[in-house]
């Protein structure tokens, strides 16, 4: 078989795998979505907040709370996984929770890479919107609370592409996840593929697995779907981008 | 009788004096016009007199209270800034932004916008979006959501700078009815000596921080009380 068939039947296969809703590339998905969801959710919670104070309020170390986030933008995924991985192990600091090798341990891992993500662009964001708009509001009557909102009003396309750009990198991601999650699918087939149905699997540590094993068409078609989920991210950021 | 009471105000930016021991008083339904050349402090009085500015000394009386001690002023006035500022919304959402804030409801709301956009000749434009309008459009539209409230005082900071004389003539109507109509008190800061004669009825002339000269329109053109507030209106460079 040459290369170019073993491509092509691995993309047949994917797609059969995909379209017959087959239960361990399913359970998958939904770690995947609901690992990386939460994490970007709870991140938003934390980082819109954070982006206001660091854009209105004029604190003591707040230059240095912008620094700590800009850097926190590029962090390394396998830092964030090692570091998570020392606290939450049994001889850890934070061991006694018995939460290493947990989906729990994947969102605080995906929190920390992607709360930096969305605080940065929101605030470059809510940094964009002219002072004179926030002027206009209290000429107009309008108090310190109407300005905010008014504020979010004006920039809430960048904000939302923020949130994109988050969740986007959070399911794409893998380095820290596979050191804090640990790859785990319960044991058994599900669906005659792979292991059993996932615990801590995701779409992007099942790949490494199941190429590791030899398996491609399984890889291909959770490939094709992370790179879907990812591409339509992506459309509604750009859509967003442009809106704003 | 006086609406707003400006004593011995001064105020600075740095070591650089911007404004010069103040006094004024703007009576209650007149036009009066601040004119000055640029840099000689109208717009920073304008800001003071929207509490926007705290000043270095003196006091602010507004209808009697002590601005820098009575709460809440700021909203019976309203101020209108050179280069209007469209909220990204509807130019209805735009101009009911001011009768949001303080509680009208939605019947109360589309009558005032509804009044407020026919006095500045925008009539059924309200759901046309803020940012689609022409420059023109934009500066009545904003002028809109300046009156709707029914503010007592009206500040412009040059609302005719960056327009067309067709555009230009159209606002300085929109002032006179504005006060006619409504018997808004209306404070313009601007350079442009012509558009003072049309509209005002008072004038102050502001040079370098200082006020100069505070005269009727008749008399800062006739007989002028300072050498250098008639240099100005004559057009020569005192500055």
């Amino acid at each position: 078989m040459s290369g170019a068939d073993f491509l092509f039947q691995g993309i047949i296969r994917a797609f059969e795998l995909i379209f017959s809703l087959n239960p361990y590339i399913i359970s998958i998905t939904g770690v995947s979505i609901k690992v990386s969801g939460t994490a970007t959710l709870l991140a938003t919670l934390t980082a819109i907040p954070l982006a206001y104070a660091l854009a209105f309020l004029h604190f003591r170390g707040r230059q240095a709370l912008i620094a700590l986030v800009n850097t926190g933008m590029g962090l390394p995924p396998v830092f964030v996984g090692l570091f998570i991985f020392i606290m939450l192990v049994p001889a850890g600091p934070f061991g006694f929770a018995n939460k290493i090798f947990t989906p729990q341990a994947m969102i605080l891992a995906q929190y920390i890479l992607v709360t930096p993500i969305i605080t940065g662009i929101s605030l470059a964001a809510i940094k964009a919107v002219p002072k004179p708009i926030i002027e206009t509001v209290y000429t107009l009557g309008g108090s310190w609370k109407e300005a905010i909102i008014m504020t979010f009003c004006e920039a809430r396309f960048g904000i939302i592409t923020a949130i994109l750009a988050g969740l986007g990198r959070a399911l794409a991601e893998v380095g820290a996840i596979l050191i804090v999650g640990g790859n785990i699918a319960y044991t058994g087939s599900v669906g005659g593929i792979g292991e059993g149905e996932s615990y801590t699997r995701t779409l992007t540590t099942a790949i490494t697995s199941e190429t590791s094993k030899g398996d491609i068409s399984t890889s291909i078609a959770l490939g094709i779907i992370l790179i879907s989920l990812n591409l339509s991210i992506n459309l509604l950021a750009n859509f967003f981008q442009r809106r704003s | 009788m006086e609406l707003f009471r400006v004593e011995n105000v001064c105020m600075a930016f740095g070591k650089k004096d911007v404004l010069k021991n103040i006094n004024l008083g703007i009576r209650r339904g007149e036009i009066f016009a601040i004119i000055g050349p640029s840099g000689a402090g109208k717009t920073t009085l304008l800001r003071i007199l929207n509490l926007f500015e705290k000043p270095l000394c003196g006091n602010l009386i507004f209808n009697g209270l002590d601005a820098g001690k009575t709460g809440g002023l700021r909203r019976r006035m309203s101020m209108l800034f050179q280069t209007p500022v469209v909220f990204n919304a509807s130019v209805f959402d735009n101009v009911a932004y001011g009768l949001k804030v303080r509680g009208f409801d939605k019947r109360a709301i589309e009558k005032k916008v509804s009044e407020a956009l026919n006095t500045v000749g925008l009539p059924g434009m309200g759901k046309e979006k803020a940012r689609m309008l022409s420059g023109g459009e934009t500066q009545r539209m904003a002028f809109a959501r300046a009156i709707v409230y029914d503010p007592e005082i009206l500040l412009l900071d040059e609302p005719t700078s960056n327009l067309d004389p067709a555009n230009v003539a159209k606002i300085e109507e929109i002032i006179k009815r504005i006060r006619d109509e409504r018997g808004t008190t209306i404070l313009i800061a601007t350079h442009n000596i012509p558009q003072v004669r049309r509209i005002a009825d008072r004038v102050g002339v502001l040079l370098n921080g200082e006020l100069i000269e505070v005269n009727s329109i008749e008399g800062i053109f006739t007989e002028p009380e300072d050498e250098r507030s008639a240099a100005f209106i004559r057009g020569e460079m005192i500055y």
